[in-house]
């Protein structure tokens, strides 16, 4: 995976992006039966879905198990922290951005405290004081500024995604301040590690959703679905009436999710 | 005479101290009732080496006993099945939801035994008096991640208040099966949907419960 992610890495990143769009496209499309609206381009999603999935169970995967079981709890706990607090700036920015300011203060104080008492941030000492991990980033600003969120799109090597969460993604890339290291094999050292450890900390997911779903591909998309929206609403989406047979449960792609109205 | 008395006498003792134990159930606030089967569940997969190891069939035992009472299975496949629901005869309706309760059972067991040691907030019910369903909200809280949300939609019931939908983290398993089971109604017809969640159960029978942490 470091010599994947290094070899991406050294490429400028526009062609490394261009490379990773082309190999799902090699390995052909199948026209899809009954398409669902919010997918239009079902049968290429599927085709990076599976180069996706394929990948992480050669190489994701395995690494990230053996990453989970040579390093003590405590210790990936501190890697995960780690990354976690890098990311808190922005997601400040973006709680700034979407007009909350007292939750933009809180993830910077968060980056404050741990930054110092946190020793660089491998200890998360804020939510100990009660400053709340929170969950931002571009996409997510671009929909509370009335973006619709275009249609799904599973991204390669990102997984599911869609039009407005991909060029937000490019936003968060560009923005990560682990990313604007100037030392490059540090750099993608780094990012290989926050892949491997966002990665273990996922493998017992992975299993649910494996044995949870009839078909993954779709039963992934629609997880998606649901849970950016919960995220755009900041956990409080006005609630569908499931009982209604016809209520369509997920929106459509420029449904309601484009407005968010704030109270 | 005497010996009927005797025995009337002691179905009304047997009444009295069952009724309330019933009665509280039936009249429990749907916040107090998540609440209290939420400790009591994790007080026990605490204290449960087995459980914490990933024994299936002690962790199903704990759900089936303490849990499923409180689930309605039927409006959480009815909703999961929306349109087709209709479509489906009533021994085709019966079979769904035991093939659909045995894999949402399966699904929460693996999650349970994953449980560590997250702290519990329960936020105060959002409902006006009176109100027939409603959602109640819990927090799991752990360090260094942002805290996931457990949402109980809860309807009221003679038998007290069953919950027939559970989303995590903003995401609803029942509402994210409805995909899945409009493709392959589509696909083959509600029986070849049985056909697909028979499958799926039987291969998962023999399956580990997912990976401890």
């Amino acid at each position: 995976m470091k010599s994947l992610v290094r070899i991406l890495g050294r490429l400028p990143r526009g062609r490394a992006l261009a490379l990773a769009l082309a190999l799902p496209l090699a390995s052909g499309c199948a026209t899809v039966q009954t398409p669902d609206p919010r997918d239009p381009y079902e049968s290429f999603n599927r085709a990076v879905f599976s180069f996706n999935d394929g990948l992480d169970k050669a190489v994701l995967k395995p690494v990230a198990t053996a990453y989970h079981d040579v390093l003590p709890g405590p210790l990936r706990m501190m890697v995960r922290n780690f990354f976690s607090n890098i990311s808190d700036v922005f997601i400040g920015v973006n709680n700034m951005l979407q007009g909350k300011p007292g939750e933009g203060f809180n993830d910077w104080a968060r980056v404050l405290f741990n930054t110092t008492f946190g020793l660089a941030g491998i200890n998360d000492v804020a939510s100990e004081m009660g400053l709340e991990k929170h969950n931002e980033d571009f996409g997510q600003t671009f929909a509370v500024w009335g973006a619709g969120s275009g249609p799904y799109l599973v991204l390669p090597l990102f997984g599911p995604s869609d039009v407005r969460d991909g060029i937000g993604l490019g936003f968060d890339l560009y923005a990560s301040p682990l990313l604007a290291y100037h030392n490059v094999p540090v750099r993608n050292s780094l990012a290989a590690l926050r892949t491997v450890s966002e990665r273990s900390e996922l493998l017992e997911a992975s299993t649910i959703v494996e044995q949870a779903a009839l078909d993954e591909y779709s039963f992934r998309r629609d997880f998606y679905l649901q849970r950016r929206r919960s995220l755009i609403y900041d956990g409080n989406p006005p609630r569908e009436r499931l009982q209604d047979e016809d209520s369509s449960l997920v929106p459509a792609p420029d449904g309601d999710t484009n407005h968010v109205a704030r109270n | 005479m005497l010996r009927a008395i005797d025995r009337f006498l002691t179905w009304v003792a047997f009444a009295a101290l069952v009724a309330p134990a019933l009665a509280v159930a039936a009249d429990m606030a749907p916040d107090v009732l998540v609440k209290q089967v939420t400790l009591e569940v994790v007080d026990i997969v605490k204290q449960d080496k087995d459980i914490q190891a990933g024994d299936h069939q002690k962790v199903l035992a704990l759900v089936e006993g303490k849990v499923l009472p409180h689930f309605d299975f039927t409006t959480m496949t009815r909703i999961a099945m929306g349109r087709s629901w209709r479509t489906a005869t009533p021994e085709q309706k019966t079979r769904l939801v035991a093939e659909f309760k045995t894999l949402l059972v399966r699904t929460y067991s693996s999650a349970l035994s994953s449980y560590q040691d997250e702290k519990f907030e329960f936020r105060p019910l959002r409902a006006k008096a009176g109100e027939t369903d409603v959602t109640v909200n819990v927090r799991v809280m752990q360090s260094g991640r942002e805290p996931v949300a457990l949402d109980y939609d809860m309807e009221q019931t003679p038998d007290g208040w069953k919950c027939y939908n559970v989303y995590v983290a903003g995401v609803s398993l029942v509402a994210n099966y409805r995909t899945e089971f409009d493709a392959e109604v589509r696909k083959a017809g509600v029986e070849g949907l049985l056909k697909s969640l028979e499958a799926k159960n039987k291969s998962l029978e023999d399956a580990p419960l997912a990976r401890k942490k």
